[in-house]
């Protein structure tokens, strides 16, 4: 070991033989790739933001006006709060709805594969699809919503879904519901069948009501479950896009302008390059807090630490 | 405390009955081990006591109450699971107390109960811990710990045992027989080991198919089996069985196929002209006689010697005091003691021997 002549060599001999050198080399192919496919796209949109870029003139660094500019825009403060709102309530409704629908699935039903299946269908139909459906669905005049309602004597005119500001934010607010409930619905059917049936008969013999097991037992060995879901479904709900921008394209307006929709709507249709990007940009610090508060929620509680079985 | 009955309980999965009519009684305080081959439906009767299983028809009665539509929570009974079934998120302390906490019982209180029975079942320094950092013995302590502090009317063990290894399982066994002794409460305990169940039961109900074969102490199922299933089931090594027909003349001596003869003592309603079972315990064939076995395997294990040989081409397991030189293939002579054979019906299986 000690007469070892070339550097060169030991550098090489280091890569091949240490655990941490052949670990480097293992990684790099998966390096390069993020490197290439998600820190070049992320970069240059984080660049675009402190650029005057519009479509088809590179723009030149011009610092933080663009944020200094966004600061005093009313329409992007809109737009975060849009963004805030949306994800809050859809994200607890999704939440509360989806829990709701896992425990009834968990239950002994007639036909229930036949349930688990249909609960995945708003999950398989694209996006734009579904969201055309309730363009239709929400259509001033035409909407079965309305017709029935109607009928049925409870309005007299159609409803204006999508015309009003709050209407079309309980509107959008119900498609994304509506889409987003298979995913935590059938995460947490998942989650629930892997509590071991004995721990709710031996909760049951120990006297406690069915109230009682659900809070006690259900609910905490389905946290870590419901930390991960939940991340998921608010980082999906607060980057959402197409349905918004299917139906209302932000409007009426500004009413469900969202920081997606905003930052698209003045980066492509209306060439701000830059200021669209800005707005991405500042989309990143909710989503890291998003993912931060996840990190923790994700960490392995005190009581799945330890021995396995 | 309490005493149990069923009467003529019966279970049905959709159209499947798996228990056919099972009716036991079980005294205040008495330790009933309820023991079967697998699949016979111990379990089910089990889950049926607690609650955790509708009862298809008949009754089940704990002290004087009639419980067929009572849920599990009011039953004042108390399970020990196969595999524990403790609560991962909590820690031993509030899993043996969780009953009481359900309750909404004080701090203080709950804590006043569980110490004493950490202190029985020597918990005590793992009471902080959480059950993912126990092992196997620990882990069904702490399950015996939740039942104990809940002090109900029954306690039920469903084949408690079988997730430990063989050294733990016999000290398991003698804890859990000393805690009954102590705490006398009636128990009913779930195995499918007759070992388990001779040690342990003040009376045992041994089960098969979904019906009841017999119901006694240990040792007047070992010494009085009602049928040939009860025989074969209870007992290690088990009992040998050997076809043939009592003597036309001397109705005191049992000749098999070939013409061995063997005298008993008993022979109760047996007839001559009927086909019958002999059933002999291994322990019951001694060295020295005139009866002929052809050895097939020697095992000795120390203070006994196995011998496992053939009579006519049935296999007989002897077990003897002595060691013995003979090996393989040898001609054995022996003797039967004539008190200790049981005579059954070769075609319902029933014993006759009185
Ligand atoms: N939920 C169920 N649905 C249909 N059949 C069942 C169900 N549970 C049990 N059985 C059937 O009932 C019979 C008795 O089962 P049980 O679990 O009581 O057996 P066991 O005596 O406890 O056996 P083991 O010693 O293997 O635990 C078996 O034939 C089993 O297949
Ligand atoms: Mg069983």
């Amino acid at each position: 070991m000690q007469a070892r002549p070339a550097r060169s060599s030991s550098i090489l001999g280091w890569l091949l033989e240490s655990r941490n050198g052949l670990g480097l080399l293992f990684m790099l192919p998966a390096a390069v790739f993020l490197l290439c496919f998600l820190t070049y796209p992320l970069g240059l949109g984080v660049w675009l933001g402190f650029t005057d870029a519009r479509i088809g003139r590179e723009g030149i660094f011009i610092g933080l006006e663009n944020y200094i500019w966004l600061f005093d825009d009313p329409v992007f403060w809109l737009s975060v709060f849009n963004t805030m709102l949306y994800t809050v309530v859809a994200s607890v409704l999704k939440f509360a709805l989806g829990l709701w629908l896992a425990l009834i699935l968990n239950q002994h039903l007639p036909f229930k594969t036949f349930f688990r299946a249909i609960i995945l269908l708003p999950w398989v139909v694209p996006t734009v699809l579904s969201a055309l459906a309730f363009w239709w669905i929400y259509d001033s005049q035409f909407s079965i919503i309305s017709y029935v309602l109607m009928n049925l004597g409870v309005i007299n005119e159609p409803i204006n879904f999508l015309g009003d500001p709050t209407n079309a934010r309980a509107s959008v607010i119900a498609a994304n519901v509506w889409r987003g409930i298979p995913f935590v619905a059938i995460s947490l059917l998942a989650g629930l069948q892997t509590i071991p049936q004995s721990l709710n008969e031996a909760a049951a013999l120990d006297g406690a009501t069915s109230w009682q097991r659900f809070t006690k037992i259900t609910l905490p060995l389905l946290t870590p479950i419901i930390a991960v879901v939940m991340t998921f479904s608010v980082l999906f709900t607060f980057t959402d896009f197409q349905l918004i921008y299917v139906l209302t394209r932000g409007g009426p307006v500004n009413a469900t302008h969202l920081m997606a929709t905003l930052s698209f709507q003045r980066a492509i249709p209306g060439g701000q390059l830059g200021e669209g990007a800005a707005i991405a940009v500042a989309m990143i610090p909710f989503l890291l807090a998003a993912i931060l508060f996840s990190f923790f929620g994700l960490q392995r509680r005190k009581w799945q630490q330890g021995g396995g079985d | 405390m309490a005493t149990v009955m069923f009467r003529d309980v019966r279970k049905a999965f959709g159209q499947v009955e798996v228990l056919h009519g099972v009716s036991v009684d079980i005294e205040e305080g008495q330790f009933v081990v309820l023991v079967g081959p697998s699949g016979c439906g111990k379990s089910t009767l089990l889950r049926m006591l607690a609650g955790l299983e509708h009862i298809t028809a008949g009754e089940i009665v704990i002290g004087d109450r009639v419980v067929n539509t009572l849920p599990p929570k009011d039953r004042d009974i108390a399970m020990v699971f196969q595999n524990y079934a403790l609560y991962p998120h909590i820690t031993v302390a509030e899993n043996m107390g969780f009953s009481l906490m359900l309750k909404g019982a004080a701090k203080t209180d709950i804590e006043a109960k569980v110490r004493p029975a950490a202190e029985i079942l020597g918990l005590t320094h793992l009471l902080d811990r959480y059950p993912r950092q126990l092992s196997g013995g620990q882990r069904q302590r702490v399950a015996m710990g939740r039942a104990i502090v809940r002090n109900p009317q029954v306690f039920l063990f469903d084949e408690p045992l079988s997730n430990l290894d063989a050294k733990l399982r016999v000290s398991m066994r003698s804890e859990i027989k000393n805690l009954h002794q102590r705490l006398k409460t009636t128990t009913v305990y779930v195995t499918h080991d007759q070992i388990e169940a001779m040690t342990m039961a003040d009376k045992i109900v041994v089960m098969h198919d979904g019906i009841v074969e017999q119901v006694g102490e240990p040792l007047e199922l070992y010494d009085r089996p009602a049928n040939l299933f009860v025989a074969g089931f209870i007992g290690s090594p088990a009992m040998n069985m050997t076809p043939g027909r009592l003597n036309d003349d001397d109705p005191g001596v049992f000749v098999t196929g070939q013409g061995q003869r063997i005298s008993v003592a008993n022979v109760g309603a047996a007839k001559p002209g009927r086909d019958l079972i002999c059933g002999i315990r291994p322990e019951a064939i001694h060295l020295r006689g005139d009866v002929a076995l052809r050895v097939k395997v020697v095992e000795p294990t120390g203070s006994e010697t196995h011998v496992v040989a053939d009579l006519d081409g049935n296999e007989m397991t002897c077990v003897f005091r002595e060691r013995i030189k003979a090996g393989p293939g040898d001609e054995l002579k022996v003797s039967i003691d004539p008190e200790a054979i049981h005579l059954f019906d070769a075609e319902g299986g029933q014993r006759l021997s009185a």
